[in-house]
């Protein structure tokens, strides 16, 4: 192709591109005139172009458009609808030639007589016929949105006419330098259009060009001529060379100063030293040359927007903000589809007709928004919209459709994560596929797109309210600080965006790595963090794990032996994985380093713990670790592409190693386990349905002579149809109550620390074996129970023979002191449903507190570890001389039996020793102590 | 990919030697267990002798690791393991051939390098079918030497039968 031609198109589109922002501002404002003069001259460029060049069609399309946009400019013309988008229409056909041309370097064949006796029409002053006036309803609409920029307009007006004059001049002084140089001119041209830009831009939407309007137009051309020398038209290619060649120093560099590190003293080390921080700059500078602002990549978004409201009749306003915000050429080109396509969805799926939206109660015309800024080392961008949000039965009923997922499965999901399916291949909620949207790329690909440059995307949406993406991705790509780390002798790099902190953990260390069946945990400052050894994770020999012994040494006698010394000392690295923490253990720690990512292998593309890998300094190659892999790799991660796990390990932990509790392990309704105090349970029953009865709304079954009710866990479960199903049994006195369960998990000793509060029949959840758990509140279900079943506030209801027994225990007061919620919990329940008035405190200085006021119980229950006082001081200080209470008898609780704690108990007066959660026993032994006492 | 017919490389093999047109019956010899094969010589890049490799955890065991080759990167794979032979006897030094598949770099370890022959098509002969299941998939077809017979390897077969 010729190189003048190569040269035009890629002037004229570059031009036309600019034109895209201002083309929708000339629709809701269609007599501005300053947006005419630029599309005028747009057009006269090309015109004058053409016809030096010899492209005859393009001429000729060219100079009808600039006579009629001449008319316009003049306001000899009404620009009307209809008008506009004839001119659009005719600056498509431009562009289709341009294609034509770009693609084989001649004009493309073919007949613009419509189009022109349309414009030739307009430029007469008829009407504008048949193609366009078709189009009024389009028109109606453009001119509602006109309407309503119009008044805002009018206080942006003066400036708009102030300059017209000047750049009156500045054209004609432009058409002359078109006539002599034609190169020159198309520059100048350009530079033109970003100053007219500049005072058109204080039409409200387009913000982009805000800077100094009015200095550019006082300066007038003298300063436009400066600007043309100050910046330079680089091939992009010449910049990817010059970034990898960087890249090179930068690794040489490094290079370099580890060898520098070897050597203490060298005539070398001050040369060097200003090598780095040349090679530092350079690195910087380069990077800015590859930095563009994020507008680049929306300047189509407002055309694209109009497009589909003109087609699907909806009203659409698209706002922009942030886009200054720069980021790596590269990363821009990687997210300009995605979020064309997201802000095309939101257009299209999102924003509802305006009738619909008058039926929801909304503004006719729907809004867009577009966002950018950084955050961290991190840009941000998101798109929301005021549609009607994502509908959580079109997904399921996709999902379902799909076999993405069962219908038991989705009902145990919560609406966040049904939203996420939207992101699985293949998958549109639209009814049909528009000529907007399903072009084959969903938000599966978006969502790989973004993944593939490090970055991650989120979603909220409310049905009925809209939609809200998120999407975050790094600067750039080209060089990451990582941390070079070493585990089973080999050496790694993790990006020290992803490393929060670094946990050195030594035999002499204060906290230490605890095992949880198996799966290592470390306490972080009152948070739990979940662990795992990097060797495990990457299945590297000659290595054991502290819990079990893996991989006994075999042959490998020298690694095995390096790394069991090493492992005197580990190291954790804390990472951050979206709003969840993850440590991964590894033997060494040795420097950050400045590496340039390479992507790995194709054939290796699929190990997913890798992001890539590197040459480090003394040139050996190593493998990049992504921490996010490495979570996934180890399940840990679990339903954290569905967001809601990750919330779950957020609120880790205030793990209390104190107490351990047997807990019976079950599931029911949805999928996370749930946790039961074994003590609890009277029975594990497996209950045929169909000796399930029905009486007043309750379920019931004949059990053992008795009627027993039957509650369902959660509402969410599904009974089954025929068959047994296990049922948790809840005795008192003789009445009982079952639970009835999906099935039981098993039966584990735990520490347990309720974190987060649940609601109806939940308890709260902890962290059990590794996994969040909810904890079942017994008493919500005995509560549940319909007749006052276990009355557990009066106690009546009991059986006539056992009506004494119980009105002698409603008369009992007992104080239960403990420090923790869930035994409290666990505990009122239990001792209120066997008839004791129970009031429950959280330590023994709040007991001590109802002491001096007077307060009478029959019998105090203690815990004994508590903080601040422990339950052996309590009771030395209930029973000394002047203690109100030291005739009333005190039970001590604890987790452990050891034969000097029981000593020491009853050295400081306590009468009875009971083991936590041995029930029978508890009750038993209050019995017995206050039947005693009494005597 | 075996050839359809016996005409020769450049007519028959699809894809992956089209590029060689001219040369394509240039080989580089090379000994895997006293068997000897040829490689394209186009494809061939360099020819290494022992270096350090990087092991790469969870790859398939097919790969060596990695090594830096003048600042790119460069996948070892061992082609013994490929071909499902045993592993040859420690001691002995290895090399390596350097080959380019989609625009990536991979080192081909091997017993050891013969020589560059040209070959004539007429003595081209397509895979006998009884020949080993993995060897007929990695295998273009087979030259008579004189003395002995060559197996033309056909590389980005046996690198993207890698993929995991």
């Amino acid at each position: 192709m010729d190189e003048l031609i190569g040269e035009f198109i890629t002037e004229t589109n570059e031009s036309l591109e600019e034109l895209d922002v201002d083309l929708v501002n000339l629709e809701k404002d269609p007599n501005n005139r300053d947006l005419l003069s630029k599309i005028f001259r747009l057009m006269h460029t090309i015109k004058g172009t053409c016809g030096f060049l010899g492209l005859p069609r393009l001429e000729k399309l060219a100079h009808h458009a600039e006579n009629v946009l001449g008319r316009f400019r003049d306001g000899d013309l009404e620009v009307t609808p209809p008008a506009v988008t004839l001119i659009l229409e005719s600056i498509d056909t431009v562009r289709f030639i341009l294609e034509g041309i770009e693609q084989t370097g001649e004009e493309p064949t073919g007949d613009d007589s419509d189009i022109i006796s349309r414009l030739d029409a307009v430029y007469e002053g008829r009407d504008v016929p048949a193609a366009a006036a078709a189009d009024g309803k389009k028109g109606d609409n453009i001119k509602l949105i006109g309407d309503k920029i119009d008044h805002k307009d009018d206080e942006a007006a003066p400036s708009g006419f102030v300059s017209e004059e000047e750049l009156e001049a500045v054209f004609a002084a432009t058409e002359v330098l078109v006539n002599t140089n034609n190169t020159a001119a198309a520059d100048d041209e350009d530079d033109d259009d970003d100053e007219i830009e500049v005072m058109a831009a204080s039409a409200p939407a387009s913000k982009a060009a805000g800077k100094g309007a009015a200095n550019a137009s006082e300066d007038g051309s003298a300063k436009k001529a400066s600007i043309a020398t100050q910046s330079l038209r680089v091939n992009v290619d010449v910049l990817e060379n010059l970034m990898t060649m960087v890249s090179e120093l930068v690794l040489t560099r490094n290079q370099l100063m580890q060898i520098m590190r070897q050597q203490n003293d060298s005539e070398f080390t001050a040369p060097l030293q200003r090598l780095n921080h040349v090679v530092s700059d350079l690195q910087d500078g380069v990077m800015k040359t590859r930095m563009q602002p994020i507008g680049n990549a929306w300047a189509k978004l407002p055309r694209i927007v109009r497009d589909i409201s003109l087609e699907l009749k909806k009203k659409v306003e698209l706002h922009m903000h942030g886009q200054d915000t720069e980021l790596d050429r590269q990363v821009l080109d990687m997210i300009k589809d995605p979020l064309t396509h997201m802000v095309r969805n939101s257009a299209d799926h999102g924003i509802e007709t305006p009738a619909e939206r008058e039926a929801a109660g909304k503004p006719q015309t729907g809004k867009i928004n577009l966002d950018a800024y950084h955050e961290g080392g991190h840009i941000i961008i998101e798109i929301s919209d005021d549609g009607k949000g994502l509908s959580t039965k079109k997904i399921i009923d996709k999902a379902i459709s799909n076999g993405l997922a069962t219908a038991d499965e989705i009902q145990d999901m919560s609406t966040q994560q049904i939203q996420q399916f939207i992101f699985h291949a293949g998958f549109s909620t639209a009814e049909k596929v528009t000529s907007v949207s399903g072009r084959g790329v969903g938000m599966d690909v978006v969502r790989t797109n973004i993944e593939k440059i490090g970055g991650s995307i989120e979603l909220t949406s409310i049905e009925g309210k809209g939609s809200t993406f998120r999407i975050k991705i790094p600067l750039t790509l080209a060089i990451v600080s990582a941390l070079v780390v070493e585990a089973g002798g080999e050496r790694f790099a993790v990006p020290q965006l992803t490393v929060r902190e670094l946990v050195m953990v030594s035999e002499k260390s204060d906290v230490k790595i605890e095992m949880i069946k198996g799966s290592p945990v470390y306490r972080l400052r009152e948070q739990l963090l979940p662990l795992v050894y990097l060797n495990d994770v990457l299945k590297l020999k000659g290595y054991e794990t502290q819990g079990a012994a893996k991989d006994a040494a075999e042959g490998d006698n020298v690694i095995n032996l390096e790394s069991k010394a090493a492992s005197q000392n580990q190291y954790i690295i804390v990472t951050q994985i979206g709003a969840y923490m993850l440590g991964i253990i590894v033997d060494r720690v040795f420097d950050t380093e400045e590496i340039v990512v390479k992507p790995v292998a194709r054939i290796l593309r699929e190990i997913e713990v890798f992001s890539g890998n590197t040459i480090l300094g003394d040139g050996s190659v190593i493998m990049i670790l992504d921490p996010a892999g490495i979570a996934r790799a180890t399940g840990k991660e679990e339903g954290s592409d569905v967001g809601a796990g990750v919330e779950q390990m957020e609120e880790q932990v205030h793990y209390d190693a104190r107490e351990k509790t047997t807990l019976l392990l079950f599931r029911a309704g949805d999928r996370a386990p749930k946790a039961v105090p074994l003590a609890l349970v009277s029975r594990l029953e497996n209950v045929n349905i169909d000796s399930v009865e029905y009486a007043n709304g309750q379920m019931l079954v004949q059990y053992r002579g008795q009627l027993m009710p039957l509650l369902p866990f959660s509402h969410a479960q599904q009974i089954p149809e025929q068959g047994n199903m296990p049922v948790l049994v809840f005795a008192e006195g003789k009445k009982s109550m079952g639970i009835i369960v999906d099935d039981i998990v098993d039966i584990i000793e735990e520490h347990v620390d309720v974190q987060m509060s649940g609601s109806d029949g939940v308890m709260g959840s902890a962290i059990i074996a590794g996994k969040a758990t909810d904890v079942c509140d017994v008493t919500y279900y005995m509560n549940s129970v319909s007749n006052g079943w276990f009355d557990i506030q009066t106690s009546v209801g009991y059986d006539s023979d056992d009506v004494e027994g119980t009105s002698e225990h409603a008369r009992r007061k007992i104080l239960l002191v403990d420090d923790s919620p869930f035994f409290r919990n666990m505990l009122t329940p239990l001792l209120s449903v066997a008839g004791y008035r129970v009031t429950s405190v959280e330590g023994a200085a709040q007991a001590l507190e109802l002491c001096d006021k007077g307060e009478k119980f029959d019998l105090i229950v203690s815990d004994i570890e508590m903080p601040d006082m422990s339950g052996f001081e309590f009771a030395k200080k209930v029973k000394s001389e002047d203690s109100l209470w030291n005739n009333t008898p005190l039970v001590a609780l604890t987790s452990h039996g050891a034969p000097s704690d029981l000593d020491k108990g009853h050295e400081v007066g306590f009468n009875k020793y009971i083991l936590k959660f041995d029930r029978e026993t508890l009750l038993d032994t209050l019995e017995e102590t206050l039947s005693l006492s009494r005597r | 990919m075996c050839p359809a017919n016996a005409q020769g490389i450049e007519s028959s093999s699809s894809g992956s030697l089209d590029h060689v047109v001219g040369s394509a019956n240039d080989f580089l010899t090379i000994y895997i267990a006293g068997q000897l094969f040829g490689i394209p010589v186009l494809q061939v890049q360099d020819v290494l002798g022992d270096l350090k490799v990087s092991r790469i955890p969870l790859a398939p065991p097919e790969v060596d690791g990695s090594l830096n080759l003048r600042g790119r990167i460069v996948t070892s794979i061992n082609v013994r393991r490929c071909l499902g032979l045993g592993e040859r006897e420690s001691g002995k030094s290895m090399m390596s051939v350097v080959v380019e598949h989609e625009g990536e770099l991979y080192s081909l370890t091997i017993d050891e390098v013969g020589d560059v022959l040209a070959l004539k098509e007429d003595s081209y002969e397509k895979n006998p079918v009884t020949l080993d299941a993995k060897w007929r998939g990695v295998s273009l077809g087979i030259y008579r030497l004189d003395e002995e017979l060559l197996i033309v390897l056909d590389v980005p077969k046996l690198i993207n039968d890698l993929r995991i």
